[in-house]
């Protein structure tokens, strides 16, 4: 019943409720991993349901982030230190040029409730920035962002560069002027319209992989 | 009120689809309705358009100049694009937009201080974004202080402290208002413009989001926006904003639009 309780919570984007329900399941001796992946994860992905559907907006889907994150924090302690829960390595940045981040700090925050490892690297990111990091941090994915039409060009430089350096990690776009089809004809495989559906997108990439 | 409008833009597909085409019809009603509505500059933008972009922006300001008495709001970071542009454009132009982002600066600074330019001065800097409304002034005042170096006059000069969503932070609401008032009062004679719709990102009902973010930056003292002037209910608020601001002496402003029916509700 906790971890009912404890996904509820999420979806009610209630911090204090979320963590006072994972205190109680930490007590009574539940699995770390199943309040991680049936309460809180499981819970988020009904959030970004909601949210794609329209009956939820972006700052309840950010406090419902934010209760999760809260609960997250209760659980590291207790979480495997080889990292073997997360659900894989995602860098994200808007791509150079770009300054706008909070559509990108959006999908970051959706990443994380997903239960990804989301390393953020910020705006304006140089293409060697990304294959360095995608390097040295072994990651699954890369997550490209962009605003403007003007910057769109540049998540083409990336994408190509990212191929010239041999990296073959799968690669996703968003942004407001980003289409499904921009995203095919640059390389990439595959666009989010919104924070949920880029997390879906994630999530089938990394499986696959 | 310096009404700017924004409808020809090339991220909207009908317009795309206009100027792939060379639709000098369509463009031209478009440039024809936003002036008879109030529009003070026509925007035109062609950002889709990588490489044929400065051949496009030319032809639109070719287009919406032939159509209508109203000076262009160049919307372009390409310094190709704006000079090709430049090259058309009869009387004084406003350039959107400069930054103190270092690239995007060197590269329009030639073109905004050679001739009678007004510029659009974003309050965007190589360290991002600006958050607080000390970050907004601190970037405004070092774009006046260089952009008056090349002697343009504040009336020149509109600075845009950017809107971000309230829908990510409850205080980006009053950062922006905040930096408006703060901006009017310290730089006498340089105007603040803003694209407010970013205010209403992520929520239902933008409209009304945007309108009433608009009153209140009016009571701060904007004096420009980038907007639809086809939308009816936003130029009613503009017109009833300013006349609450005692910006309209004895409301001649507010009954001249009450008279020709632009006040109504339809």
């Amino acid at each position: 019943m906790t971890i009912q309780a404890i996904y509820d919570a999420v979806v009610a984007r209630d911090k204090a409720a979320v963590e006072a329900n994972i205190q109680t399941a930490l007590t009574e001796g539940r699995d770390v991993t199943e309040i991680l992946n049936e309460g809180l994860i499981r819970a988020m992905e009904e959030v970004g349901e909601q949210f794609s559907a329209g009956t939820i907006f972006v700052p309840e889907m950010l406090m419902a982030a934010l209760a999760m994150k809260a609960g997250m924090k209760l659980l590291q302690p207790h979480l495997a230190s080889d990292n073997s829960q997360s659900k894989g390595t995602v860098i994200i940045g808007t791509v150079k040029g770009d300054l706008h981040d909070i559509g990108k700090n959006l999908v970051a925050m959706m990443l994380e409730g997903a239960g990804f490892e989301v390393i953020d690297l910020g705006v304006d990111v140089d293409s060697a920035v990304f294959i360095e990091t995608a390097g040295t941090r072994q990651a699954n994915l890369v997550a490209l962002s962009a605003l403007l039409t003007t910057t769109m060009p540049a998540m083409e430089r990336t994408i190509t560069a990212l191929r010239e350096a041999g990296l073959k990690i799968p690669v996703i776009i968003g942004g407001a002027p980003v289409t499904e089809a921009y995203a095919r004809q640059i390389g990439a495989d595959g666009y989010g319209i919104d924070a949920p559906r880029a997390v879906k997108l994630a999530k089938q990439l990394v499986a696959a992989a | 009120m310096i009404i700017i409008g924004e409808l020809i833009n090339a991220s909207r597909p009908t317009i795309k689809t206009a100027i792939e085409t060379r639709n000098t019809a369509a463009i031209e009603r478009i440039a024809q309705q936003q002036a008879a509505c109030g529009a003070d500059y026509i925007d035109v933008n062609a950002g889709v358009f990588v490489d044929d972009e400065p051949d496009h922006l030319r032809w639109l300001v070719q287009t919406v100049q032939g159509a209508t008495d109203k000076p262009c709001a160049l919307d372009s970071p390409n310094p190709a694009a704006l000079a090709a542009a430049l090259t058309v454009h009869h009387g004084a132009p406003l350039i959107n937009s400069i930054s103190l982002e270092s690239e995007r600066y060197r590269a329009l600074l030639p073109l905004v201080s050679a001739g009678d330019c007004r510029v659009i001065a974003l309050c965007m800097s190589d360290e991002g974004m600006p958050e607080t409304t000390d970050d907004r002034l601190r970037v405004t005042d070092r774009l006046i202080t260089r952009l008056s170096a090349k002697n343009l006059p504040p009336e020149a000069i509109f600075v845009d402290p950017l809107v971000q969503p309230i829908s990510m932070n409850k205080t980006y609401g009053n950062a922006f208002l905040d930096a408006i008032e703060q901006i009017m009062k310290r730089f006498p004679g340089v105007h603040t413009v803003c694209g407010l719709s970013n205010i209403s990102y992520g929520l239902p009902r933008r409209g009304l989001l945007n309108r009433s973010f608009m009153a209140m930056a009016i009571a701060k003292g904007l004096d420009s926006a980038i907007v639809n002037p086809l939308d009816r209910t936003m130029m009613a608020t503009i017109v009833a904003a300013e006349t609450c601001a005692g910006r309209d002496d004895f409301c001649m402003n507010y009954l001249k639009s009450y008279r020709a029916g632009s006040l109504d509700e339809r």
